[in-house]
């Protein structure tokens, strides 16, 4: 075990961009090998958006009328669900701890943490959602407007999520804490997407939601993970 | 090239109680620092504290004499870190987990199969490391510390869950690591003889 320890520094360590792929693949992989953490979310969406018309009536008007606003809320609740387990192993196996004392840049690592959330969590949704939305009475050129709010939409919410889910991370059942510090900041982007949905579905203008929605994933993709690591810090003090 | 460790007048306070205060130490390459007291005395909080995850009340850790928030990534970049949770993934294999681990931190050139060999863990390869005992887990965990191409060990508490020769075998690492100019800051409550130069820092 001959070997002499580099004493050069910052030259071997992998680039910051490398530290993003890292924990992106290893959540994946996470996600792969528990299909479960990732069908919950979904079948809650799916679930809520089904059970809907049965409870207020299946007529074509009402379905077309609250149609959108239904599948936001859906997907808004589905995503908070999922948020939660965001920190949560990584907390209590000490990964967080490695993620602290690593020389890769703390907001690099949880962004790429945050990327493998949203693929496996609000990417699906969004593919889901057009089977959902034809049982809506959706037209087809108004389900691409969905998915695309949806898109837009949820990203965000996976990165404000995130500061949500590492400050609550050391508190045990920080569920509702952590729906209520998002909710407020999560509202205007469910109120801009489904407003969005509906403004196609009349045949208005609607791309001033999409681009209010793209600004706003715009923003959290900036700010976020600087607000997340310094929450992180914070909680496994 | 020789590193410095050290940390001058550190205090910290949790809730009401002092854990510790105007505490000082230096560290160089080549020795071990072991922090040592009864239990809930607080020697994780200060090895916490040196590694940076902690912050002080007062004082201020230095690395080559920088304060260490002054050169955040060179230090991490410089250290491993060993703990009672192992921060590795129940859920994968210990190839797939030290994979990721190695492209979070400098790595040694060294073929991975002779540490798996020596750490007696070559045939748990393929297995998810659910599957392994807790003293098997500490021995990947032993593992990614030997992968690592790093000259400064952070050990807390090393030797739980081990076997007497697993806790021969960390001895050994200890001294060949230190030998070869490394250096190495352990917490531990047990008697530890290693034939290195050694500071002892007791908490009260």
């Amino acid at each position: 075990m001959n070997q002499t320890i580099s004493n050069e520094g910052q030259r071997d360590i992998p680039g910051m961009f490398a530290g993003l792929a890292a924990t992106t693949k290893r959540d994946l992989l996470l996600a792969w090998k528990r299909p479960g953490d990732v069908l919950n979310p979904l079948f809650f969406f799916a679930m809520v958006c089904t059970l809907f018309p049965l409870a207020v009536g299946p007529s074509a008007e009402q379905l077309e009328f609250s149609g959108p606003g239904v599948l936001w809320v859906a997907a808004l609740l589905a995503t908070l669900l999922s948020l939660n387990a965001l920190f949560i192993s990584d907390f209590e196996d000490g990964s967080l701890d490695q993620f602290l004392v690593s020389p890769q840049p703390l907001p690099m690592l949880v962004l790429g943490k945050t990327l493998a959330h949203w693929l496996t969590s609000g990417l699906p949704l969004v593919f889901v959602s057009p089977i959902l939305a034809i049982t809506y009475r959706m037209p087809l050129s108004v389900v691409g407007v969905m998915m695309l709010t949806l898109a837009l939409g949820t990203i965000s919410l996976s990165l404000l999520g995130s500061i949500g889910a590492a400050l609550t991370v050391g508190l045990h059942r920080g569920t509702a804490l952590l729906s209520l510090l998002i909710l407020p900041l999560a509202m205007p982007i469910m109120i801009l997407g489904a407003n969005a949905v509906s403004l196609a579905a009349t045949n208005d203008i609607y791309s001033t939601g999409i681009w209010a929605l793209g600004a706003y994933a715009i923003a959290s993709l900036s700010l976020a993970p600087y607000a997340t690591a310094a929450a992180l810090r914070i909680s496994n003090e | 090239m020789t590193h410095k460790l050290s940390g001058d007048n550190l205090t910290l306070i949790r809730g009401e109680r002092c854990l510790f205060q105007e505490l000082s130490f230096a560290l160089e390459s080549g020795s071990l620092l072991i922090l040592e007291g009864r239990n809930g005395c607080g020697k994780t909080s200060l090895i916490r504290a040196i590694a940076g995850m902690l912050s002080l009340e007062e004082g201020t850790v230095y690395w080559d004499d920088v304060p260490v928030e002054r050169v955040r990534q060179t230090f991490h970049g410089s250290l491993v870190w060993l703990a009672h949770r192992t921060g590795l993934k129940g859920d994968l294999t210990l190839v797939e987990n030290l994979g990721f681990e190695r492209l979070l931190r400098a790595h040694s050139s060294q073929d991975p199969e002779e540490v798996y060999e020596r750490l007696g863990i070559s045939r748990l390869k393929k297995l998810v490391l659910r599957s392994l005992s807790a003293g098997q887990q500490r021995r990947v965990a032993l593992a990614r510390m030997l992968l690592s191409n790093v000259p400064l060990w952070f050990m807390d508490e090393p030797f739980t869950n081990l076997d007497r020769e697993g806790r021969v075998l960390v001895m050994e690492l200890v001294e060949e690591h230190c030998s070869r100019g490394g250096m190495c800051v352990m917490a531990a409550h047990q008697d530890v003889e290693i034939n290195v130069p050694t500071t002892r820092v007791k908490i009260q």
